[in-house]
C-alpha cells in the first residue's frame, strides 16, 4: 500500500492502537523550556513519578530569560528568577539535560534542537510549545503539546494522540528574487485562512521547497500552527542528510550508516493520496506583511489594507472589525505607507545564520530610521558565534539595531520587555495577536529583510528596493 | 481529575473566529507557578478596560461592558459558545485554566486547535464541536437572553430547553476517560508492558535514537 511520509513516521511509532484513529505513539524525543517546563517537571514529582527516560528529554533556557548581554538569572518578569531557578533545580534532579543560561549551546529550542542534531529524520519529538512542527522540516514527527501532555510523555514515554488528516502543500514555480520562506507561508494563511489547515499534518513539497534550505524550511514548517495544522513536515533528502550528520547528537560511524539506510526510505510514495491537496504557484511572490491581528490577516507588501471579504464566514466579520481598530488601519490604506515605531528579528522563526546574513546584505552601510527602535535577537548561542565571526554584528550595531544574546525575546515580550504601548512594530514573529509585544502593540509580521528594510525606511518597505 | 457524565448550564456565546490563546490568557500571567486561580485573568485584555497584572487587584479594575462575557445575562454562564478555530496560537496551558477558573465546563465551536483541545481534556472541560448550522443556531438563540443546554456525555447528545438535541462525535478513548475521571498517566501505564515491548524493538530497529545523548 502507498503511504505518505506522515504514514510511515506514524506507523514506526505506533504502540498500540487504542480505537479508530487513536493511538499510543512512541516519543523519541522531549523538549522542555523554563516556563512550561518548571511546570511539567514539578507537577510530575509532585504525583509521585519520575522521568522515564532522562537521557530522551532536553531543556532550554529561551522563554523568559533576558537577553540584553551580562543577563544573569534576573529578569524583568517579577517571577522570572523564580521560573529560571525551578527549572534548573528540577532538571538536574530529573537528571535531565539542560542548556542554562551560560551554556555555550543554549538557544531558543527549534533553533538548538536542529543544530545540534538532537532533532533527526524519522523520530518524534514533542516540546510544550506549540511551534514544534518547525522541526518537521527534517522529516521529523514534531508537535506541540501542553504541559500536562510533556508531563505525560515524561513518565510513559509516549503520547496518546488522534491521528490526523494528511493533507500536501506544493509550491511549484520559481521563487523570486527577495521572496523567502516566510512570504510563502504567509501567503498560504492569507489565501486559505488560518483554519486552512485545521485537523491536518501538513507535508510541504514541490519544486520551491526543494530549493529551500534546511533553515528556511524550517521557517515554513514554523508557522504550519499558524495554519492550525498537527504539524508539517518535509521529506529528508541530502540537504537534510549533509546538514545533520556532524552534529554534536547526530548518529556517528556504523549507527549513520544505519540511520541512513531508514532515512532514504522517508519519502511519500507515489501512489498515496492525501485527504486535501493545495498547489501554489510562487513565480510571481511579492513580499508579503501581515495588516492585522491574525496570520491570515496578511497581504503583498505592494497592496493596499483590504476591504473585508464579501463572502466572509460567520465569526470573520467581528475579527476583521476589530482588527481595523486595533491596528488603527482603514481599508485602501497602502501597505508600504504605514510608518512603524520599532523593528524586531528574531524567534523561532527567524534568527538562524541565514536570516540574519540575508538581513545584513540589507543594513550594511545603512542606518535605521529616526525614531525607529530595532533589535536583533540571534536564535542561539551558535548562531551568535558564527553571526560575529563574520562581523554580522558589527553591521547590525552600525545599523542602529541592539544586538542582544539568544532567546525569544520581544516574540511575545518575554523576560518582561515590550515594546509600549500602541506602538507599530514589524517583527519576523510568527503571531501578530492583540498584545503579544505589549500592551496594545501593533504587529506586523515580515521576513527578515522585509523588516531590515522598513527599519531603514522607517515605514513597511519592499526588500526588493534595498537588494544589490 | 472529577467525572464528567451529564451538565446543565447557562450559554455564554463568543460570536468571534479564531479566538487565540493570547487573548484568553495574556503572558503577564503566566509568571505563575500554580495550575489554578486564573479565572479573574481570563480573556484580561477584553473584559477590562484598564491593564492589568498579577498583582493588580481585579476588584479595583474597569470592566469592558461590551465584552460578551460581561453582559447581565450571560453571568454564571457555564457553557462557552464560539466559532472556528477556537483556542489558536500558544500551547500554553493556562489558558485552559483561565476559563475552567471561570466556571465554564464545556466549551462548544465549530472547529478547534490541537493543542488547546486536548489541554482542554487534560483538566477536564469538555471540548465539543458541532455542526456549523448547529452552531448558528445556537448563536441564534442565545443572542439576546439566558439559554440553558444540557450536554450528555454518555448518550453524546446536546439538548436544548425547548427539546432539540444535536449529537456530536468524540472519541471512545476520550469519552471514557471523562465518564470515569481517570488519570491520563495511570490508564496508559496499564499498557506499560506494551510500551517496553515496543521500546525493546525500536531500540533494535532504530538504534541512533537512543544513543546517550549526552
Amino acid at each position: 500500500m502507498a503511504l505518505t511520509l506522515f504514514d510511515k513516521l506514524w506507523a514506526d511509532h505506533e504502540v498500540a492502537i487504542l480505537e479508530d484513529n487513536v493511538s499510543l505513539l512512541y516519543i523519541d524525543r522531549i523538549f522542555l523550556h523554563e516556563r512550561t517546563g518548571s511546570i511539567a517537571l514539578e507537577s510530575l514529582v509532585a504525583d509521585g513519578r519520575m522521568v522515564r527516560n532522562p537521557e530522551k528529554v532536553f531543556c532550554s533556557m529561551d522563554h523568559i530569560v533576558d537577553t540584553h548581554v551580562g543577563r544573569t538569572d534576573e529578569t524583568l518578569v517579577p517571577s522570572g528568577k523564580q521560573f529560571i531557578q525551578s527549572t534548573r533545580k528540577a532538571s538536574h534532579a530529573a537528571g535531565i539535560k539542560l542548556f542554562d543560561i551560560n551554556d555555550p549551546w543554549q538557544g531558543i529550542v527549534h533553533v538548538i534542537s536542529p543544530e545540534l542534531g538532537i532533532v533527526q529524520p524519522g523520530c518524534t519529538l514533542i516540546c510544550p510549545d506549540s511551534h514544534t512542527c518547525s522541526q518537521g522540516a527534517l522529516g521529523a514527527l514534531a508537535w506541540g503539546v501542553g504541559s500536562s501532555e510533556a508531563e505525560h510523555a515524561m513518565a510513559t514515554n509516549t503520547l496518546v494522540v488522534k491521528r490526523p488528516k494528511n493533507m500536501r502543500v506544493n509550491l511549484v514555480g520559481q521563487l523570486p528574487v527577495g521572496i523567502t520562506a516566510k512570504d510563502l507561508v504567509l501567503h498560504l494563511i492569507a489565501q486559505y485562512g488560518a483554519a486552512g489547515g485545521s485537523g491536518c499534518a501538513i507535508e510541504f513539497a514541490g519544486e520551491v521547497v526543494e530549493a529551500l534550505s534546511i533553515e528556511a524550511r524550517l521557517t515554513l514548517c514554523n508557522m504550519a500552527v499558524e495554519f492550525s495544522a498537527f504539524t508539517g513536515l518535509i521529506a529528508p533528502d541530502h540537504k537534510a542528510f549533509d546538514y545533520i550528520q556532524g552534529k554534536p547528537y547526530a548518529p556517528k560511524g556504523k549507527q549513520w550508516e544505519e540511520a541512513m539506510v531508514y532515512w532514504a526510505g522517508l519519502y511519500t510514495d507515489a501512489d498515496a493520496v492525501f485527504d486535501k491537496q493545495i498547489t501554489i504557484d510562487c513565480s510571481h511572490l511579492a513580499p508579503v506583511v501581515s495588516w492585522g491581528t491574525s496570520p491570515q490577516h496578511a497581504c503583498s507588501v505592494l497592496d493596499k489594507v483590504p476591504n473585508m471579504p464579501t463572502n466572509i464566514e460567520a465569526g470573520d466579520e467581528a475579527s476583521y472589525l476589530r482588527a481595523y481598530e486595533y491596528m488603527d488601519l482603514h481599508p485602501g490604506q497602502a501597505i508600504d505607507s504605514i510608518v512603524i515605531d520599532a523593528a524586531f528579528i528574531g524567534s523561532c522563526t527567524n534568527s538562524r545564520i541565514t536570516d540574519l546574513r540575508e538581513a545584513a546584505a540589507i543594513l550594511v552601510g545603512r542606518k535605521v530610521a529616526n525614531g525607529v527602535k530595532a533589535i536583533c535577537v540571534p536564535g542561539s548561542k551558535a548562531v551568535k558565534r558564527m553571526a560575529e565571526a563574520e562581523g554580522l554584528d558589527k553591521i547590525f550595531i552600525q545599523a542602529g539595531f541592539d544586538w542582544r544574546e539568544p532567546g525569544c525575546s520581544m516574540c511575545f515580550f518575554a523576560g518582561g520587555e515590550n515594546f509600549g504601548f500602541r506602538k507599530r512594530v514589524i517583527s519576523s514573529t510568527n503571531r501578530n495577536f492583540e498584545g503579544r509585544q505589549g500592551p496594545e502593540t501593533r504587529t506586523h509580521l515580515a521576513s527578515p529583510i522585509t523588516v531590515a528594510a522598513s527599519a531603514i525606511a522607517g515605514r513597511i518597505a519592499d526588500p526588493r528596493e534595498y537588494l544589490l | 481529575m472529577a467525572a464528567f457524565v451529564a451538565h446543565q448550564g447557562w450559554v455564554a456565546p463568543m460570536d468571534r473566529s479564531n479566538v487565540d490563546t493570547d487573548a484568553m490568557m495574556p503572558k503577564q500571567y503566566l509568571k505563575c507557578i500554580f495550575k489554578s486561580g486564573y479565572g479573574d485573568w481570563a480573556f484580561d485584555d477584553w473584559r477590562y478596560l484598564d491593564a492589568g497584572d498579577v498583582d493588580v487587584d481585579v476588584s479595583t479594575r474597569r470592566k469592558n461592558p461590551d465584552f460578551e462575557l460581561n453582559k447581565t445575562i450571560y453571568q454564571g454562564a457555564s457553557i462557552l459558545l464560539s466559532r472556528e478555530n477556537f483556542g489558536c496560537g500558544s500551547s500554553r496551558e493556562h489558558a485552559v485554566w483561565g476559563i475552567r477558573d471561570m466556571g465554564f465546563k464545556v466549551v462548544i465551536a465549530t472547529s478547534f486547535a490541537d493543542i488547546f483541545y486536548n489541554n482542554c481534556f487534560n483538566n477536564g472541560i469538555l471540548a465539543l464541536t458541532l455542526k456549523p448550522e448547529q452552531i448558528e443556531r445556537l448563536f441564534e438563540l442565545s443572542g439576546d437572553k439566558a439559554m440553558s443546554l444540557t450536554v450528555n456525555l454518555q448518550e453524546k447528545r446536546v439538548t436544548l430547553a425547548n427539546g432539540e438535541f444535536y449529537s456530536f462525535e468524540l472519541e471512545e478513548n476520550r469519552r471514557f476517560k471523562m465518564l470515569n475521571g481517570l488519570d491520563n498517566v495511570a490508564t496508559t501505564l496499564l499498557k506499560k508492558q506494551a510500551i517496553q515491548d515496543f521500546e525493546k524493538q525500536h531500540k533494535q530497529t532504530h538504534p541512533y535514537y537512543f544513543t546517550p545523548l549526552r
